[in-house]
């Protein structure tokens, strides 16, 4: 951590003297860490953002790029065949319900981009909302929700999920209404992480100077909480959101192994097909297991390399918290940014 | 810090303070699991919503009590997971808690296998990563670690079985055990649930080999995304203890880099350590679920996805509750351990 520790200190308080028309964008959230990283941390990180977009831009470009429908089993020239191995047609073969790999696996990006959209952005906004509320109020609420999320954060994400789920969907559903249910199960999932690292950031900020000049000036709370606390207390939300985009596409395989994805027939999704694989692999079919998985394997890796290196290049305060909590908590001193004055009550 | 002579009643303490911590927990997942089953409507109509005739479905209701007041039932549900009675399976008509008896030495002892290659894994690895940490070695392994999470653990064992058992046909494709084994074994006595215990008790080597060679692709698959997870964590915490004074005093003396991590650093890094492997006990039954599912491996895992596919919402809100509680109460004594090592932890 010895390199990246001084660059997040200086890099937090140089913005100023990197005007000019590009400033913004030298600033954004991902591009801001690659210009502060170096070496194998760079090549992580730009690794983890090529993957990424890769990914991101298969999902887009599906219906371009697959040469069929997710659903489809037949063209003009007749019946695609089931198990049939790769060939001119069907470069990944086709599946034992007769459907084409390569297709399901382009179209399986689209299914998996949807339902971490709708799952991180769901988790966001709820967690980060009830971690304001909750950390700037305090009281008996406070203390209820903290145990609460902390008791579904222990619980196996993966059962909690399955829960959701049934209770959502049944188990089974059409495209919308899969993806739906699969994102917001993850969802719920994944709103005690938002909401803890929220809630100890508010707590920590509104005890600052500035929310209590604020306060005598006779702020109203709503405006305190937007203006002052919030917007000082979301900086360490990209690299979890990240994180959090690589757990959804794991949780949402998951799922669709134990038969509790999208059917077939509504969209493509990658969890489905390796659970319809398992058989054929016994058999030593291997094209209908190995496309679908090096698919998960690659969106997740992809995101995780992000997240990994933007967790090393960020806030080292987060880190306190996971691990290391005495040594981080020095390092932390003296890297957090200028523009809050800081005091370590934890 | 606590005065040294308190420090007996203080751990007594922490002990209490922390056991009372597991009520609520324990509560907050319970109550949330029968909400969430409940919202569902009866778990009869859905296990058997299509088969039966709608007067059929509504005296099985009403013999199952789901047409009583929710408040009735959820005192019964409580009241029942106090006296260890989790429901009655529907597909099957088995207490849950019997399933648990018979599955739970399956999972155990895929759980056993797959952490202690975690620990024979993850450990030295993690601590070689930190030593070269920031150079090739350190970014080697921190990719496989990254590569261990990112696989799906089910995906890692169909590409095992592809290679392994179906290619190169070194091991068995699915199972605990052969049959001829199984029979074996049952003429030994009762099992324990452990098949390598009832293997060895059978005195017969062959037998030993059988057990032991079906539990290496599925130990292997769940046991890699676990050292994964144990590599990160020793390599953080490693280089965390690395830069303390009292390491830096060390090195000024002249200690060397390699003594540092395998002596000096070692005892402090480990005990971060253990506290967040504590947590991933959660992570591993999951792993778990998947791990059997794809092994046939016939463990609590195996059979939770058996009733998912049947709808049989009983047994599973049983076992999904049973599993949170066992990781509530892991979770505890984690943090006990961590106490006995580590006195600061104490409060």
């Amino acid at each position: 951590m010895s390199v990246p520790i001084s660059s997040v200190g200086t890099a937090g308080a140089a913005p100023e003297h990197l005007g000019g028309r590009w400033a913004w964008l030298r600033r954004a959230p991902v591009v801001h860490q690659v210009r502060q990283s170096v070496g194998l941390q760079r090549a992580m990180l730009l690794v983890g953002i090529v993957l990424t977009a890769a990914f991101v831009l298969v999902a887009v470009l599906a219906p371009l790029l697959a040469p069929y429908g997710p659903s489809q089993r037949s063209d003009e020239a007749g019946g695609f065949g089931t198990q049939q191995p790769p060939s001119v047609e069907h470069w990944f073969g086709t599946t034992v319900g007769g459907y084409d790999v390569l297709s399901r696996v382009i179209w399986g990006a689209q299914t998996a981009v949807l339902v971490v959209l709708v799952a991180v952005a769901a988790s966001l906004v709820i967690g980060v909302l009830l971690g304001l509320v909750s950390g700037y109020f305090g009281g008996w609420l406070d203390r209820v929700l903290v145990l609460v999320a902390d008791a579904i954060y222990a619980f196996p994400s993966l059962l909690l999920a399955i829960l959701l789920a049934i209770v959502i969907s049944g188990g089974q559903s059409s495209m919308w209404g899969g993806i739906l249910a699969a994102a917001l199960s993850i969802t719920v999932v994944f709103i005690p992480q938002y909401f803890r690292v929220v809630r100890s950031e508010v707590v920590r900020v509104k005890s600052e100077a500035f929310v209590d000049a604020a306060r005598v000036l006779g702020t109203p709370h709503r405006r305190i909480m937007s203006r002052h606390v919030l917007r000082n207390s979301v900086r360490t939300l990209p690299l979890i959101v990240t994180l959090n985009a690589s757990e959804a596409i794991l949780t949402l395989a998951g799922l669709g192994f134990l038969g509790f994805g999208i059917e077939p027939t509504a969209a493509a999704e990658w969890g489905y097909d390796l659970q319809r694989a398992v058989s054929d692999v016994t058999s030593g079919i291997w094209w209908t297991a190995l496309f679908p998985g090096l698919a998960i394997v690659v969106a997740a890796m992809g995101m995780t390399l992000m997240g990994e290196s933007l967790n090393d290049l960020a806030d080292p305060r987060l880190r306190s918290r996971t691990a290391s909590t005495e040594v981080a908590g020095d390092v932390a001193e003296t890297s957090v940014q200028a523009d809050v004055t800081k005091e370590d009550e934890r | 810090m606590v005065a040294t002579s308190t420090g007996g009643s203080a751990l007594g303490r922490y002990i209490l303070v922390r056991f009372l911590l597991i009520i609520p927990t324990v509560f907050i997942l319970v109550t949330t699991v029968f909400v969430l089953m409940r919202a569902t409507g009866d778990p009869i109509t859905a296990s058997q919503g299509g088969r039966l005739s709608a007067d059929e479905l509504q005296r099985r209701i009403s013999e199952a009590g789901y047409d009583r007041p929710v408040l009735v039932q959820y005192w019964e549900y409580l009241t029942g997971i106090v006296r260890g009675d989790f429901g009655t399976s529907i597909s099957d008509n088995r207490p849950v808690i019997e399933v648990l008896g018979q599955y739970g030495g399956a999972t155990l002892e895929l759980t056993a296998y797959a952490v202690a290659l975690a620990v024979l894994l993850g450990l030295p690895l993690g601590m070689l990563a930190a030593y070269f940490r920031d150079r090739w070695p350190d970014a080697g392994l921190r990719v496989l670690a990254i590569l261990a999470y990112a696989t799906p653990v089910f995906f890692a064992g169909l590409l095992l079985k592809l290679i392994f058992a179906v290619g190169l046909g070194w091991f068995p494709v699915a199972g605990r055990a052969s049959t001829a084994a199984q029979i074996e074994m049952r003429f030994a006595g009762d099992s324990s649930g452990f098949y390598l215990v009832d293997a060895i008790r059978t005195g017969q080597w062959w037998v030993v080999q059988d057990v032991l060679s079906h539990a290496v692709l599925p130990s292997v698959a769940l046991g890699l995304l676990t050292a994964g997870v144990f590599l990160r964590l020793v390599r953080t915490n490693m280089i965390a203890t690395l830069g303390t004074d009292y390491v830096d005093a060390a090195r000024s003396r002249g200690v060397r880099e390699r003594r540092l991590v395998v002596a000096h650093a070692t005892r402090p890094a480990l005990i971060p350590v253990i506290t967040v492997a504590g947590m991933q006990v959660a992570m591993l039954l999951v792993g778990a679920v998947l791990t059997e599912t794809t092994f046939e491996w016939r463990g609590l895992g195996f059979q939770l996805a058996q009733y998912l596919t049947v709808r049989d919402f009983v047994a599973v809100q049983g076992i999904v509750v049973l599993m949170a509680v066992i990781v509530a109460v892991t979770n505890f004594l984690v943090d006990i351990v961590a106490a006995l090592i580590d006195p600061r932890v104490r409060y």
